[in-house]
């Protein structure tokens, strides 16, 4: 204890906590009293028990933001660059957001690694390779600890649905009984690789009511709420780590799949568990998703180009051309491989000139054996089997009855309307993806949003000398269930060696007409950005921090940012629980954030994509007025009208209103029909429309 | 990176002086704010930092042995990996070279750093192995899927689509190796209980088996062409 209190550098800290005082006035409203009670415990024991009364909601320093200004213009220079560093004192800066509190990590948490959050009520759940924590969020500015449990494993990947809570497991460290001591036998009855289930009918008191073992442990899950069962829901599990010894869990094998039909590997789990009974849960079926898989390691291979090639195979056949199996389907064989093959056989019988029919006989025996040395073992047990083994992620939106997986090499589309057996309908591949991540659908289901955590998320990828298009985030559009290729987004502020740094996890922002995301960037630090226009995402958004530590790089900074019921939450690996906002800007109005805050879930797991519905409300009209605004889809004597009109019918009530909304929704129709945005007026139009309705 | 374990600190003298802290406000809703929050900053960073040197899990030999090998077999990716530049290689080559250079350095400086903090040697790295001393003795390791001083010879004296052909099919050999390594390493008794080593084999794997895929479809499209039209 006195070797860790002469640690800590009172005079500078206090030097530096007077300095910021002033700069957090501004940005922080967080700030609280101080309670008179702790004024009279000495400064050893306050810092101490800062920790164990956490959360206390810590200010540190800022550099002041930008002036909130309706320009488009970003901030230049970024001010993301060159922000002191320190783990729990970084200089700090946001663009068109506010930070509404920081929260350290409760005492038993402190040093350890913060992962992925769910949420349920007015509750936030916040994994960690430790354990977990609740937090009682209803005051976003004041986060207030209710549970922290410990049970290690990583990566703690956690969702909720209902009374249950569901944990995974992947690490050889994780115990059943969540003992802290690790496993160190190869095999043993104590390790949970899986799925850990909790009944958190009471947070502050949860049991473990269930675990479900799985050959390669579970790195993520997802929970997919069948509209069709009330009965069940379902977890996939994707487990990328080794597999386990059948010895320690029965049927585990990592023999190729050409050996062994029940080979652990190219396939996910498919855990039903039912609703009334979680400690029935049980994996019922392994999809084998990967089988046949055809993608080449470029952009865009179609449908159309796999046809182009049958057609091409079916033409060679019929005159005699050479063709072979490989690459997953028969192809036709190039002329100048043919010709330099017949030609190493007339070589090799000695003989001169062209190539004799014998020649081309023996070649075409000879061929399949060719084929098989050029592409190398696929599946002889000396390596790995070309294509995933297994998914990183996967993003379930049962509304629209698809799932986007991103596994390896791939990112795949399936069809999950039936839950126990999704099938692969397309996959495409990236050559400048190193490692699916994750995937997020915009909320009309036609767009989809892969990322790449290359570097597995320890390693700096944002340095000014890292490609823009590595580690990055790859937006397509979905065409007749096939992605198509538009764009790259990249964190466009380089950071520094020491922050680790890649795409990771985010979330739609529920703004009406508008395909927004907030993503974590780890130290990259979060970013807002716009999709709409899938060839050109924009930033409109962020929030940063300097490194952890200034020396080294550390795994740190912020794993998740999900925007839940009207804020941003961020699970920061190392600092803890940040709240953020967004704030009135030229690409954000105020009606688009209040039409955002306007969609309140009752629960909310990433991985579980929920339609966003938007209630009627004046905000909601206000939001597509201030898009048409912006984009000049209308005049602006006639953008004037309509907020006139609106502002008209607010005051008025009951028929009153209800009349002028309607005459109102009439004339925008009106509108749509010369507007050059016509969708968007119709959307005013109808949002107009449903606010009449609703005025009855 | 390391799991939070209540060992680091002693807990129970923590919980003490915790309830004294809080005793005068409204149970876990009290708060501490401004004037003292720069010393409880000061100190959850110094809590974690003790946490971070000692409480972790424990390492093993083999978690050593592979984390020194990892540096050796990095070392001869990187080495090969930029003769992309020079020897003629093709566009496609060229920019998967370029990102094994950019991820495989980056993983070195991982390995070095994690060795360094455990007070352990860094060994040397070089191209053809990687030289340890071992009980007083210099000794080379041998590792899977490390290409011999004759594949490196004939690599190095290849150009173009021949260098290209011979890259892919020798960086294949290269990563299942790898592969292998990490397979071996959990295989082991207590090995990877070690969150770093953990998670950086455990990613190793699945770089590596992702990039292999692509380099096979690689080679088949450039012994054989492109075959979309």
């Amino acid at each position: 204890m006195i070797g860790l209190l002469s640690n800590v550098h009172i005079p500078h800290t206090v030097r530096e906590e007077a300095k910021m005082a002033s700069a957090d006035q501004s940005q922080n409203s967080a700030a609280q009293p101080r309670a008179a009670a702790w004024r009279c415990l000495s400064l050893a024991i306050t810092l101490v028990s800062a920790a164990a009364c956490a959360p206390a909601n810590t200010s540190m320093s800022s550099t002041p933001a930008p002036a909130g200004s309706m320009s488009t213009a970003a901030p230049s220079p970024d001010p993301r660059i060159g922000l002191r560093a320190g783990l729990m004192n970084a200089g700090e800066t946001s663009w068109n957001m506010r930070v509404v509190s920081r929260t350290p990590p409760s005492e038993k948490f402190v040093g350890g690694v913060s992962s992925d959050l769910a949420f349920t009520g007015s509750h936030v759940i916040q994994g960690s390779f430790s354990g977990y924590q609740v937090w009682d969020i209803s005051n976003p500015s004041r986060p207030t600890l209710k549970t922290a449990y410990v049970c290690p494993a990583s990566q703690s990947d956690v969702s909720v649905y209902k009374n249950l809570l569901f944990i995974s497991g992947e690490s050889l460290t994780g115990r059943i009984d969540c003992g802290t001591q690790g496993v160190a036998d190869t095999v043993s009855k104590d390790r949970l690789r899986g799925l850990r289930i909790f009944d958190i009918t009471d947070l502050n008191n949860p049991k473990n009511v269930g675990n479900v073992q799985t050959c390669r442990g579970s790195h993520t899950h997802s929970v997919l709420v069948d509209p069709k069962d009330k009965e069940n829901v379902y977890v996939y599990i994707s487990g990328s780590a080794d597999v386990r010894s059948p010895s320690e869990l029965a049927g585990c094998t990592s023999a190729p799949l050409a050996s062994d039909p029940n080979s652990s590997l190219f396939r996910i789990e498919v855990i039903k568990v039912p609703l009334a009974h979680p400690e029935q849960a049980a994996i019922v079926s392994s999809p084998r998703i990967f089988n046949d898989l055809v993608a080449p390691a470029r952009h865009g291979d179609a449908p159309e180009d796999i046809a182009a090639t049958r057609r091409a195979v079916a033409e060679a056949r019929a005159t005699g051309g050479f063709t072979a199996t490989y690459d997953g389907m028969e192809r036709v064989l190039p002329s100048d491989f043919i010709a330099e093959q017949l030609d190493s056989l007339v070589k090799a019988r000695n003989g001169s000139g062209a190539a004799t029919g014998a020649d081309s006989a023996a070649l075409r025996k000879a061929l399949p054996a060719i084929i098989a040395r050029l592409v190398g073992p696929t599946e002889s047990g000396d390596g790995p089997r070309p294509g995933p083994t297994q998914c990183h992620d996967i993003t379930l939106y049962p509304a629209i009855g698809l799932a986007g997986g991103a596994c390896g090499g791939y990112g795949l589309l399936l069809d999950i309307r039936d839950p126990a057996h999704p099938v692969r309908i397309s996959a495409v591949s990236d050559s400048n993806f190193a490692y699916w991540h994750s995937a997020t659908f915009n909320n009309d289901g036609t767009k989809v949003l892969f990322s790449d955590e290359w570097g597995g998320g320890m390693q700096a990828k944002c340095r000014i000398t890292d490609k823009k298009e590595w580690g990055a985030d790859a937006i397509f559009t979905i065409e007749n269930g096939q992605p198509r290729f538009k764009s790259y987004y990249k964190l466009s502020a380089p950071q520094t060696p020491q922050e680790n740094c890649v795409a990771h996890n985010g979330s739609l922002i529920p703004i009406p007409g508008r395909d927004v995301m907030v993503q974590a960037w780890y130290q990259g630090g979060i970013s807002v950005f716009d999709w709409t226009d899938a060839a050109h995402p924009k930033e409109i958004a962020f929030f940063d921090r300097g490194p952890a530590d200034s020396t080294r790089l550390t795994l740190g900074g912020t794993w998740s940012a999900y925007w839940y019921n009207g804020v941003i939450v961020s699970s920061e690996i190392s600092r803890g629980l940040d709240i953020v906002e967004l704030t009135p800007s030229a690409f954000i109005s105020q009606n688009e954030i209040d039409a955002a805050k306007s969609v309140v879930f009752d629960y909310f797991n990433t991985q579980g994509q929920q339609k966003l519905v938007w209630p009627p409300s004046f905000a909601l009209a206000r939001a597509y007025v201030d898009q048409l605004a912006r984009s000049t889809g209308l005049s602006n004597p006639r953008i004037s009208d309509i907020r006139r009109a609106l502002a008209n019918a607010e005051s008025a009530s009951g028929a009153g209103r209800r009349d002028a909304l309607t005459q109102l929704a009439t004339q925008l129709d009106g509108d749509a029909r010369a507007a050059s945005e016509a969708s968007k007026v119709r959307m005013l139009a109808a949002a107009v429309r449903d606010l009449a309705a609703a005025s009855r | 990176m390391t799991p939070a374990l209540t060992t680091g600190i002693p807990a129970a003298l923590l919980a003490a002086v915790a309830m004294a802290g809080c005793a005068g406000g409204t149970g876990g809703a009290v708060r501490a704010s401004s004037p003292s929050a720069a010393n409880e900053r000061g100190d959850l960073a110094a809590i974690a930092k003790a946490r971070a040197d000692s409480a972790r899990y424990p390492y093993t030999a083999a978690d050593v042995h592979f984390m020194s090998a990892m540096i050796g077999h990095h070392a001869q990716a990187i080495v090969v990996s930029n003769w992309a530049a020079t020897h003629g290689a093709g566009a496609s080559v060229r920019t998967l070279a370029e990102r094994i250079i950019n991820a495989q350095q980056d993983e070195i400086a991982t390995i070095q750093m994690w060795l360094r903090d455990r007070q352990l040697p860094v060994p040397e790295a070089h191209a053809t192995g990687v030289k340890m001393m071992m009980n007083g003795a210099e000794h080379v390791m041998t590792m899977p899927g490390m290409l011999s001083e004759a594949q490196l010879k004939q690599l190095d004296q290849a150009r173009g689509k021949q260098f290209d052909r011979l890259f892919l099919t020798s960086m294949i050999q290269h990563h299942r190796g790898a592969v292998v390594m990490v397979k071996e390493l959990f295989g082991t008794t207590g090995a990877g209980q070690d969150e770093t080593v953990f998670k950086f084999a455990s990613d190793v794997s699945v770089d590596q088996t992702t990039e292999i895929a692509r380099m096979e479809k690689m080679l088949v499209t450039l012994l054989l062409g492109s075959q979309s039209p």
